[in-house]
């Protein structure tokens, strides 16, 4: 119902919702669950293992009950909590978890078989045949439980992230939050102030007290009109602080389109903040706890701090006629509010026999309530007076509040436990807290108004003089400075289930049935009956499940100790996680200097790393693969073709010992390479395994323009920089990459010179004699543009890599193509590279596997005895070269069209598809149209002594089985004529 | 001179410039760069002729300098990024190698890098999106290393604007990044004090 006046909500405007189909009317500063209240709706969902009838039971994002699918269509949501939902016109939401409606869900049957259905009852009853548990079991439950459902369609919504820095973050707004901001925005510190709620002030706009004489709500808005207007203070309301993580780094969601109908264009649905803060504050105040009882669970029961909190803010109650029952005097604060606002008082029942009276309301001193009664919301509740007596009072609605927890949590995220204490009850932040944040407020045990103002101020002072920066003592206003009177009662002996969880239907039985079996630490505990676990992570839950099973265990509250505290605090979109990190966004694609022109061309792509590569050029006509990359390497065997390589590593290498440093890099020697000469090279790791190969070319006595792989471009760099700075920094060397600097073709085939006569400037003699194969230099083309050429080839042909700088990669390849059109010239793509490197026996990735050296690769020669380099004494060792080594083998099938599946192991005909027989394996695998049969490249023991020999490959992958021929791994131009022609 | 035309690193023949509220993000070809690292025991001659160059005192770490021809920023231990206009007709390495000599190793690095300009009244709450500098401390002058949206990039304060060198490569990915972030903050900006 709602309450005929106060509340901070816009009575002059009415706003429009749905719930369950059905239209209801709110009014701004609403959320959905005061909406709902206010008319008079009790009964939000269902429960999620006994589909029991549940009603709001608090005011915030501890939420336990009233959980929501919100929204429709693409942007539905499930398990949102209506105490945090802004209502806004046009809002659509739906109860969960019930079938065929809410007031009658067939599921409820659930709540009939509660005597099978206790704790860890799957565990013992889904035990045998062990192989139903996937197929049919856990579907099964899977469907009877859970909570909402997910459309399982795109979020149609975008998300963005952040970062900020503050020397003070202040979580939560209420008084001592607030307090604190003001402390430190006046001593004029970078202060970032977040509170989940669209409302800054906390319990203060849910309270009667009075701050500095003006009702508590209006000093908080007065306190936050000030912050905003201080250009150091940043304000982030509908902001919650997820998680407290190293280094003072906070993370944040803010919901900056939530409370609107749909985000508007470009507006991000919410935002991830990582947040470095210098200092950090918790001022994130208390959740009230439950006092468990029979039947407590019925809509119309909340926690009194809630039911205030709705009279107060939003002038909602759930009944004209409510009770209270409590074991402290904040519940008494309950019942004085209630009754300002015209709303019956009933009784209220306070379980300590030394209660303090309180006039106006029949107050039942040493009493329990003992049950409840109303099957789709409370109508009637028993109680059992101190006297033994019982008696049934009908109510609405009852406020129930056992104490206050502070909100210890954040405090918690990097394994930190709370403390005891006694005097209010409560787990509060231990000594060991994340460095850099401190406590203030009802976080850290201080109640009272009073008590967090003031802690709130000193504890952002302390903040500031430890960043050195100096604050005012600030001047308190005066407010309330209640005492806590409360005497521990966590729940009412007597028959029927008592609820702890609401969220996983929990109960006192369930923590007994835990306790008779042994599950009685805390951890087993929350895992055996699922207490304070799902979406609300137990917040009103926790505390009372502890206490119960310290009563059963004897020990103390504090003995028993608590859960884990883990981030987030509360549920994160996953869309916000990955923020604009989605789809074909989800990682950075670095183009070629040819992707434009190689689009146009209808060029498959292909991932190589970050890079997108062209894969193949198919043609009309082509409906394979195969038949593309076929042509290809046809083509430029027998004439021409051109392949972008810019993705290859350039590491530019300058300095007086340029010479000396690579040759400690590499295994092969480079000391004596002369000026205008490209040597091949092979670096080990410094256990002597092969690392990467590549190319290093000598431009001048000083200056060595490196080549990598691909793949190894950036950890090539990085060793080669390790080895500078920290092996050898007596050195005279400079690195830097220069990768992305040159768009670089290869040009390939017989008639590769010919075209580059075409391209080079006259002045230059690139003659066979003038530049002979493994010759460098840097010259002119098309007319004077800067150019680097290289003789080196990867394809077995006579070939070139051409360097331009990469603004005129583009223009370039369109010239080659234009030029090379006398030719026939082919641009091809890394399927056609690859057979024609495969054809050539060079290694490549597939080789370099991290497994292999230099004499497996049939590159042992190259290791250098005359010199030390990184890798070379390791890669002697005895295991690494005895007779049965792996040597880098030709393999063809016996039967050319049969296809040898790569990764197939080689074994003798007749053995045993088995490790004890295994000979080795195959690393590349591709048909060769020059050959016009599949080949492969392997890695067979003693394989040099074994060419010749018939031997199998077979997959136990695959299933495939081949005759196979073992060959020299140089199936085409052995001698390298060609590429010296 | 040749005849091969220049496409920007987006792929285009003339520069791009989007401009999104208050922000201006500007595709910015026309520099040309060339890293400076001096050889060993050269770093106080090589300091000294690289302030003649600039103009202004070789810039300290993370720092940026800026002279009547060229600027440069602090890259590395006796490393700095030089740039100056773009000139197809003036080989800028060249140049700081004939004033530098064997003093320092010079690589060209002009097109190994996308430059974009954003400028805005307050650029801080775009940088915000991007980066997870503190962009409200970095003084004019200020050059940083930092990663945006996974990429490797240098960022530079100026005072007015700031610019992003990123690899080339990326800079489909990097432009993309920078504009919907800029939508985003223009259409759903968080109050700010």
């Amino acid at each position: 119902m709602r309450l005929k006046s106060g509340g901070h909500i816009d009575r002059t405007t009415t706003i429009g919702f749905r719930f369950n189909r059905k239209v209801f009317t709110g009014h701004p500063g609403d959320t959905l669950a005061s909406a709902l209240m206010a008319n008079g709706v009790r009964l939000m969902g269902r429960s999620f293992k006994y589909h029991r009838p549940r009603g709001v039971l608090t005011a915030g994002s501890e939420e336990p009950n009233a959980l929501v699918e919100l929204r429709t269509g693409d942007r539905q949501e499930p398990n949102t909590r209506a105490t945090m939902i802004e209502l806004h016109d046009g809002l659509q939401a739906r109860s969960q978890n019930a079938w065929p409606s809410l007031r009658f869900d067939a599921l409820a049957v659930n709540d009939r078989l509660s005597n099978l259905l206790t704790a860890g009852f799957y565990y013992k009853t889904f035990m045998w045949p062990a192989s139903f548990w996937e197929k049919l079991y856990e579907p099964l439950i899977r469907r009877a439980a859970g909570l909402g459902a997910i459309t399982a369609r795109p979020d149609p919504d975008s998300y963005d992230k952040g970062y900020l820095h503050c020397d003070l973050l202040v979580i939560g707004a209420g008084p001592a939050g607030l307090m604190a901001a003001l402390t430190a925005g006046r001593a004029g510190a970078r202060v970032i102030l977040a509170d989940e709620d669209f409302r800054l002030g906390g319990r203060l706009n849910a309270e009667r007290i009075c701050i500095a004489h003006m009702a508590g709500s209006d000093w908080a808005a007065q306190a936050a009109a000030e912050l905003v207007s201080l250009p150091n203070v940043r304000m982030l309301p509908r902001c919650t602080v997820f998680g407290a993580f190293d280094h003072g780094i906070y993370g944040a969601i803010e919901r900056v389109a939530d409370h609107l109908a749909r985000p508007a264009k470009d507006q991000p649905r919410q935002i991830l903040w990582r947040i470095t803060s210098r200092r950090a504050l918790l001022c994130a105040g208390a959740i009230e706890r439950p006092i468990a009882f029979a039947d407590n669970d019925r809509p119309g029961i909340l926690t009194a701090g809630a039911l205030r909190a709705y009279a107060n803010r939003w002038a909602a109650a759930p009944a004209g006629r409510v009770a209270v029952f409590t074991n402290n005097d904040d519940g008494h604060r309950t019942v004085a509010d209630l009754q300002a606002h015209g709303v019956e008082v009933a009784a209220l029942i306070d379980a300590r026999a030394k209660a303090p009276d309180l006039p106006g309301v029949e107050l039942l001193k040493g009493a329990q309530v003992t049950g409840s009664r109303g099957r789709l919301g409370l109508r009637e509740i028993t109680v059992r007076l101190a006297s033994g007596e019982l008696r049934r009072i009908a109510v609405g609605g009852l406020g129930v509040s056992g104490g206050w927890n502070p909100n210890v949590a954040l405090c918690c995220h990097q394994g930190a436990r709370p403390e005891w204490r006694e005097k209010i009850a409560a787990f509060v932040p231990g000594r060991a807290l994340p460095p850099g944040l401190g406590v203030a407020g009802a976080a850290g045990g201080a109640f009272s108004t009073h008590a967090a103002l003031e802690t709130g101020a000193l504890e952002a002072r302390d903040a500031l003089d430890a960043l050195g920066l100096a604050a005012r003592a600030p001047d308190l206003p005066q407010a309330e400075d209640a005492p806590i009177r409360i005497t521990p009662f966590w729940h009412v002996a007597a028959k029927g289930r008592a609820w702890l969880d609401f969220q996983n239907d929990v109960t006192v039985k369930d923590i007994r049935l835990a306790h008779q079996e042994g599950f009685r630490a805390v951890e087993h505990l929350k895992r055996y009956t699922t207490l304070g676990m799902a979406t609300d992570q137990g917040k009103t839950a926790n505390m009372g499940g502890l206490a119960v099973m310290a009563e059963l265990t004897g020990q103390s509250i504090a003995q028993t100790g608590t859960t884990m505290f883990r981030p987030p605090y509360t549920p994160v979109t996953l869309g916000a996680l990955a923020g604009r990190a989605r789809g074909a966004l989800f990682r950075p694609a670095r183009l070629t200097p040819s992707h434009h022109w190689a689009t146009e061309q209808g060029a498959v792509f292909v991932e190589a790393g970050l890079w997108l590569r062209a894969q193949y050029f198919p043609r009309p006509g082509e409906s394979q693969w195969r038949e593309s990359v076929d042509r290809e390497v046809l083509a430029t065997r027998k004439s021409l073709g051109v392949c972008d390589v810019t993705t290859l590593g350039k590491i530019d290498v300058q300095g007086s010992d340029a010479a000396a440093f690579l040759n400690r890099i590499y295994c092969n020697a480079f000391s004596k390479l002369a000026v205008g000469r490209v040597r091949y090279g092979l670096m080990l790791r410094e256990d002597g395994i092969a690392f990467d190969d590549g190319t290093a070319a000598r431009m001048a006595e000083d200056h060595f323009v490196v080549t990598t792989t691909t793949a190894n471009a950036v950890p090539v760099y990085r060793h080669m920089e390790f080895a500078r700075q920290c092996l050898w920094p007596e050195m005279d060397v400079q690195l830097i990459s220069t990768t992305e600097a040159w768009a670089q073709y290869a040009i390939a085939g017989p008639n590769a010179r010919r075209l580059l006569q075409k391209l080079v400037d006259p002045d230059f003699d690139i003659s066979n004699e003038g530049f002979p194969f493994m010759a460098c230099a840097e010259l002119t083309i098309c007319g004077g543009c800067r150019a680097r050429l290289f003789r080196i080839s990867f394809s077995g042909e006579l070939a070139y890599e051409l360097a331009v700088p990469t603004r005129y990669g583009d223009a370039l390849m369109r010239r080659i193509m234009a030029a090379g059109a006398e030719f026939n010239i082919t641009p091809y793509g890394t399927e056609a590279l690859g057979v024609m490197r495969i054809e050539k026996g060079h290694v490549a990735g597939n080789e370099l596997n991290g497994q292999t050296t230099a004499l497996n690769l049939g590159l042992g020669r190259m290791v250098s005895r005359n010199k030390d380099s990184i890798g070379a004494v390791l890669s002697r060792r005895e295991g690494l070269n005895g007779p049965d080594a792996l040597h880098l083998v030709g393999v063809r099938p016996k039967s050319p069209q049969t296809r040898i599946p790569a990764g197939a192991h080689l074994l003798e005909r007749g053995a045993k598809p088995v490790a004890a027989n295994d000979l080795g394996y195959l690393t590349s695998a591709c048909y060769s149209p020059s050959l016009q049969s599949y080949i492969a490249l392997g890695l067979l023991k003693n394989g040099q002594a074994r060419i010749g020999e018939v031997l199998r490959a077979a997959s136990p992958l695959t299933g495939q089985d081949v005759e196979v021929e073992i060959t020299s791994p140089h199936f085409i131009d052995p001698e390298g004529a060609r590429l010296r022609a | 001179m040749h005849d091969l035309s220049p496409l920007t690193g987006l792929g285009a023949s003339t520069p791009r410039e989007d401009t999104i509220g208050a922000v201006v993000i500007t595709d910015a070809p026309d520099w040309a760069l060339a890293s400076v690292t001096a050889r060993a025991g050269e770093g106080h001659d090589c300091r000294e002729i690289l302030a003649d160059l600039l103009g202004a005192p070789c810039p300290e770490v993370a720092r940026h300098a800026q002279g009547p021809q060229h600027g440069a920023f602090w890259i590395g231990a006796e490393s700095w990024m030089i740039e100056a206009p773009f000139d197809p007709a003036r080989d800028l390495a060249l140049a700081l190698r004939t004033v530098l000599g064997a003093r320092a190793s010079v690589t060209e690095q002009t097109d190994a890098w996308v430059r974009f300009d954003l400028s805005a009244p307050d650029l801080a709450p775009l940088l915000e999106r991007l980066s997870n500098l503190d962009h409200a401390g970095m003084a004019p002058g200020t050059a940083r290393r930092t990663v945006i949206d996974h990429m490797g990039c240098y960022l530079l304060r100026h005072a007015g604007h700031a610019t992003i060198y990123a690899p080339r490569s990326t800079a489909r990915s990097l432009h993309h990044a920078i504009v919907t972030a800029a939508r985003s903050q223009q259409s759903g900006r968080a109050p700010r004090a």
